[in-house]
This record gives structure tokens, sequence and C-alpha cells, in this order.
């Protein structure tokens, strides 16, 4: 065994090479940055090293308001659309004819481009000259008045940003819940259907306990991918968030790197730095919850 | 709980759709199974049992009949109203539950008056897992169990609401030989401590045989025969039955009688049978029913001698032997070989028993019934091991190391001394 070691190394340095060139390098690079105080790209200097652009960071309006618009994207579509999927997933599994089809139709809008989610989206909220956009339809329906939701109230462009986000990861989420409803042993069910167990708690007490490791997979999954939400904002609200006050951490990132206010390496670091130890903390909660339910 | 099955017949539609129609996994089963016994429901892969094992306990609707507990119409009851207790072939616990938590569920589904207080629940528990004996377990996880443990867990959960009839499918399959034999007698003696009317699966015949009150046998969705095991194996009502039950099987002949004499090939006849009419037959016999016997007249080859534990096989041929190597097996008794030995070639001569002889018609496959009145036949009968005069084993009490005594302890001095010689 011992003697075949250089091998197996050898055959991963490939491997390896890349994954420090590409991964390791930048992060730590990534983590000089964020402690390099006035570091100018153009002639690669710094005045000296601290926590300033942390500071500075923590003390920007602008992020202070991306990280709130960010947890409150992740608070609300989160549980949301794994609780919707899990609901849609049931469904479908409970029935027989036409499962098939339900399944594909659930599934279409991960396999669709995203301009065609965004043309949908404009028919559904966008005002334009011929018309305030479907919803808006509905509310007059209603005898509400008209809501401007790409420029108007925070809240309506929150409400936009959430259900297109649900949107997008649902189908996602459905395929993995449908696949592991349908390998939880039927003769489970067929055991509980005999001992007279109420649907409810056939529901609780097996169904959930069987799929819980994907329920958490999702919910990780779910979490990261909420937090580096950035391009579905860009898709509703332009690439002038700030402005718009719908920026997220990475929209923040990404406008001190190349945005019009950018230019400043060493605060996009800071910023992706925290929004790193937000992720990692989220993480490791969840999975210690998921130890203590699953032991 | 007397359970009666009328007309009971199932059909799936089949899938593939270019063969249409229908399987029928059950096909009109009519026949009691009376209260309080252990009933095996018995034969080969995928004809049936599973199916008739589900229409029992509510899990599948019958296509046409009628099933009754005692008096009771249950057909059209949904399980969890029909009392059943079931026990599946991957016993079906749950995984995330502990022992307790799984014994304990079936309780908790219990809703109102039925509903027993928490510390009845844990009596009634506990007492189930007594026994089963796995009151030891209570906090273990099914996966921290081997499968003895955790099939004797499911029984026990089937056993906790004290069903009307309890349903066993397949329920040793999983484990292996010497914790099935253990396993068998357990559910053999917890059965006779409730009392509960019990149907147990298997396509293991000699697990079927070894504990169960009553057999049905059965082939592709019917029933064949049902009756006590020992009547089924020495009264099978057709060819299937008679190769189906028994290890080794039976050996199976193209024959004739004529004259009420059985023949099987050449013009000796080898067994009396009568009442018979002229015809020709297929004869059955059983291994047991060949002796050797200089006297005898089925003639065979010896092909060799196979000797296995208590017992000892004669392989030989025989071209009327209707399987494609024209073999049959025979156990017979040691010393008995040489008596049919011809001297000198190897050719052995068998004398058959009359009882342990089925004749079937070539056609229909059904049971010519010849000869003898049952009962004295059964009689004659003595069970082979009985009559075995093997040595006794004689184990040291602590060591348990075999202590050699008689014939052996002389062989062995001879041996010693050969060496120091
Ligand atoms: N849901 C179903 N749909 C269609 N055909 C079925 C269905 N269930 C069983 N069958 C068919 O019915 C027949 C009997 O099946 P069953 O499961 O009862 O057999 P079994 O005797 O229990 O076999 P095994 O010993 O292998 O468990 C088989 O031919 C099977 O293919
Ligand atoms: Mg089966």
């Amino acid at each position: 065994m011992k003697d075949n070691n250089w091998k197996a190394w050898l055959y991963l340095l490939p491997a390896l090479a890349f994954l420090g060139l590409f991964m390791v390098y930048p992060l730590v690079d990534v983590l000089v940055y964020s402690f390099e105080e006035g570091y100018n790209s153009a002639s690669q200097t710094y005045f000296g090293t601290g926590l300033y652009n942390y500071s500075y960071v923590l003390h920007d309006p602008y992020f202070l308001q991306a990280l709130k618009n960010t947890f409150i994207l992740v608070i609300i579509t989160v549980p949301l659309s794994t609780g919707l999927a899990l609901l849609i997933s049931l469904a479908l599994n409970a029935i027989k004819p036409l499962k098939q089809l339900f399944q594909t139709i659930y599934f279409l809008p991960y396999v669709t481009n995203t301009l065609a989610v965004g043309l949908v989206f404009m028919i559904l909220f966008k005002p334009t000259p011929y018309s305030d956009g479907l919803v808006n339809a509905l509310i007059h329906v209603f005898g509400g008045n008209t809501v401007d939701f790409i420029d108007g109230p925070y809240w309506a462009k929150m409400f936009v940003l959430c259900f297109y986000t649900v949107w997008i990861v649902l189908p996602f989420k459905i395929l993995i819940l449908t696949s592991s409803l349908a390998s939880v042993n039927e003769d489970y069910y067929k055991a509980a259907r005999v001992d007279a167990t109420p649907k409810w708690r056939i529901f609780t007490r097996i169904t959930l306990p069987m799929i819980a490791p994907m329920i958490f997979y999702l919910v990780i999954t779910g979490f990261i991918g909420a937090f580096k939400a950035y391009a579905d904002a860009v898709a509703l609200f332009g690439t002038d968030l700030n402005a718009a006050g719908m920026n997220t951490i990475v929209g923040y990132v990404y406008d001190m790197l190349y945005g019009d206010s950018g230019g400043y390496p060493s605060y996009a670091a800071a910023a992706a730095l925290i929004l790193f130890a937000i992720v990692l903390t989220i993480t490791v909660i969840n999975l210690m919850i998921r130890r203590k339910l699953t032991r | 709980m007397k359970i009666v099955l009328r007309n009971l017949t199932k059909r799936f539609p089949n899938r593939n759709k270019k063969e249409g129609g229908f399987v029928t996994a059950v096909n009109n089963f009519d026949f009691e199974i009376p209260d309080g016994k252990l009933v095996g429901l018995l034969g080969p892969s995928g004809c049936g049992k599973s199916t008739a094992l589900n229409l029992i306990s509510g899990l599948e609707k019958p296509t046409e009949g009628k099933i009754f507990f005692g008096e009771d119409d249950v057909t059209g009851l949904p399980p969890e109203k029909r009392g059943v207790g079931l026990v599946f072939q991957n016993y079906a616990l749950y995984p995330h539950l502990t022992v307790r938590q799984n014994i304990l569920f079936p309780l908790q589904n219990l809703r109102g008056t039925e509903r027993p207080s928490k510390e009845k629940m844990e009596e009634l528990a506990l007492e189930a897992a007594r026994m089963v004996q796995i009151e030891a377990y209570m906090e273990r996880r099914p996966s921290e169990l081997s499968g003895g443990q955790q099939q004797r867990v499911a029984i026990a959960r089937a056993l906790v609401k004290r069903p009307r009839v309890l349903l066993l499918d397949e329920p040793l399959s999983n484990l292996d030989a010497r914790l099935r034999l253990q396993t068998r007698e357990e559910i053999r003696r917890i059965q006779r401590e409730t009392g509960i009317t019990t149907i147990f699966v298997t396509h293991d015949q000699e697990e079927a045989m070894s504990i169960c009150d009553l057999i049905v046998v059965m082939k592709d969705g019917m029933e064949q025969q049902i009756g006590a095991p020992q009547e089924v194996y020495d009264r099978p009502v057709n060819l299937f039955v008679a190769k189906f039950l028994g290890t080794p099987a039976v050996s199976v002949f193209e024959g004739e009688v004529r004259e009420e004499k059985l023949y099987i090939g050449g013009n000796i006849p080898v067994l009396d049978v009568p009442g018979v009419a002229d015809r020709p037959v297929t004869a059955a016999i059983r291994p047991e029913g060949f002796v050797p016997d200089t006297v005898g007249t089925l003639f065979c080859v010896l092909n060799r001698i196979e000797i296995m534990g208590r017992d000892t096989s004669v392989i030989a041929t025989n071209s009327h032997c209707l399987n494609e190597l024209n073999t049959l097996r025979a156990i017979v008794d040691t010393e008995e070989i040489d008596e049919g030995r011809m001297p000198g070639s190897n050719i052995i001569s068998f004398r058959l028993k009359p009882n342990k002889t089925h004749l079937f018609d070539p056609v229909t496959e059904e049971r010519i019934p010849f000869g003898a009145v049952p009962a004295a036949a059964k009689k004659t009968a003595v069970p082979a091991a009985a009559k075995k005069t093997t040595a006794p084993h004689l184990p040291d009490p602590v060591t348990e190391e075999r202590i050699p005594f008689g014939k052996e302890l002389s062989e062995k001095k001879k041996s010693v001394k050969h060496h120091e010689g």
C-alpha cells in the first residue's frame, strides 16, 4: 500500500494543480486583500494592514441594505420554496394518472431559458404603455390600485424578487423530493395502513423522517444559493441595484470590483469574506440540527 | 377467528399491453381456515401467495369473491378495520424509531375509547416484547439488531394490538439456515401461546411441513390441496403436489399398469397396485420408498453413494425415469445397500414401498388411488429417524469435547499402538 501512495498522488496531481491554481490561490488572495488597507490595483500598493476594510464595509449603508435584502430573501424563499416543493411533490406522488405529464410540466422551468422566464415575469409584473401586467390586472379585478412592482415600493420589489427566486428553485426541489418520496419502500405505508395510522401521522412519523436527509440537503443548498443571489435581481431590476435599493451581498461585491463605484478590491474581498462567514455559520447550524434530529 | 374464502379471485391487468388480458394471481380460492390454527401457504415463486395474503389483509381488493372472518363479511372493509397483524418479508420496521417506538406505533394510532393510557401502552408493548424475547433491546434501532431479532420485533409489532388474524409473508427468507430453524419454532410457540389464527407464507416446503397445522399448496394462483402436512405428503392429489413436497423430491417414472401390477419398463412387475385398471401411468416415488433388495424388481445402474450426516443417498440411473439424466435418488439404510447389489456388477435392485409410491394420470396428472387402506399403511410407516441405531454422541459437560467410547475407543487404541510400534 505505502509503496503505491506516490502513484495515487501522481494521478491526483492534475486535479490538485487546477484546484490550487483556480480555487485555493484566489481564496488565499481574497483573504490577503481583505486585510490590506487602501490597496490600489493600478500601482499594486497599499498603506498598511488591519481590519479597516471590514469596518468600512460594515458601516457602508449600501452594504447594510444588501445584507438586509439578502437576509429577507433567504428567510422567505428557503422555507417557502422547500415547503411548496414538498406539497407539490406529495400531490404528484399521490396521483396515478398523468403523473409523468405533471412531473414534466413542473420540471419545465428548470430547463427553460432564463430570458424566457424573464419574459414571463415581464408579462406578469411589468407595466407597459398598453397594460400594467397580468398581476395588476388581477388586482384591478379585486378592486385594488395599481402597484408598480419594478420601480415601486420596497415591499413590492421584494415580493417580485422572492417570487422569482422561489419560481426558479422550485423545479429542482420538486424533482429531488418526488424521487425521494418514490424511493420510500411501499411496505412502510402498507404496514401503517394495516395498523390504522391516520394520514397526518403517516406523514409526520413515516414520510418526513424517511425523506429528512433530502430535505436537509435542499435547505442547506437553498441557503447557500439564496445567499449567493445576484443574477435574479439584475434580471428584474437592472444593473444599478444600489439605486433600486435591491442589491444583494454578491451584487455589492461585484459593484465594489467592477461597478460604477468600483475599483475597491479590498472592500469587495472583505464583503465576500463576511458572506463566507455567514454561509459557513448557517451551514454548520444546519448540520448540527440535522445531527441532533437524526442521531 | 375462522377465515372463510369464497370464490376469491384477483386479476391484475397485464402490464405488457401487447399481450393484453389479465394476470390471474389468485384463482377461485374456496376454502376455510379453522380457528386458532397455524396455516402454511405454500407454492413456488410467483404463484400468488403474497397476493392471497394481501387480499386477506385488505391491502388488495378482490376482483371476485368474498372473505369472512368468523361470521363477519370483511370483503369491503379497509385493512385498518379488519384487525389483522401483518409481518412483511423485509419486516418493514421503521428505521428511525427504536424497538419500543416501533412496537408502540400501532397502539398510538388508536383513537377515542379504544386508546389505552400511556402506562397501559408501555405495559402492552413490554408484554409483546417479552413474548418474542426482545425486551432487552427496547431502546435499540432496527439497524442495530440481527435479522432474527428484527423479525421478532416485527412480530411483536403485529401482535401488540391483539389482532384477530396474524399474517406472515415469508418472514424467514432473510435469515440464515440455523436462525430459520430456531425462528420457525418461535413462531410455532408464539402462535400456540396466543392462539391467534395465523397464516404463514413460504416457498420452503420443509418450513411449512415442520410447523404448520395445515398447509395449502398453490400453483399458478390455484389452490391444489389443503390438509395436514403429513396427509398432503402421504396422499398428494396431483403430480405437482407430489413433486413440490419433500426433499429430496420424488423420482418420477413413466410406467404402465397391467392386471393390477405396475410395470416400469421391462416385463417384470415392480409393485402390486390392486384396484387400478390397465392403463399408462406416471409413478412418483419418494426417496425413502426405494428399498435395496435382492428380490426387488426395479433394476437401476448405481452411479454413486452420498453420505450426508444421517442420510445415505443412492444415485442411480433408470431409462424410464423422467428427468434429463434419467437419475433417481433413494435414501436408504447404509446397511441395506449391499443387499440390493448384484455381486460383481453395478446393477442395484429396489423393492418399492406401496405407501411411498404414488400413481398419477400421465395427462391430467391427477392422483390414481390404489390398494391398501391408507390408515393401515400409515401405521406400518415408522419414521426413518426413529429406526436409526447410530451411536449417540457423548460430549464432555465442561469442555464439550468429544469423549470416544466402545468400538471407537478400541479403534483409537489400535491406531495409537500402531504409531508406537
Ligand atoms: N400489482 C401487480 N400488478 C400486476 N401483476 C401483479 C401485481 N402483483 C402481483 N402480480 C402478479 O401476480 C402473480 C402473483 O404474485 P405474488 O406476488 O402474489 O407471488 P408470490 O407467490 O408471493 O411470489 P414470491 O414467492 O416470489 O413472493 C405474479 O405473476 C405477479 O407477476
Ligand atoms: Mg411474495
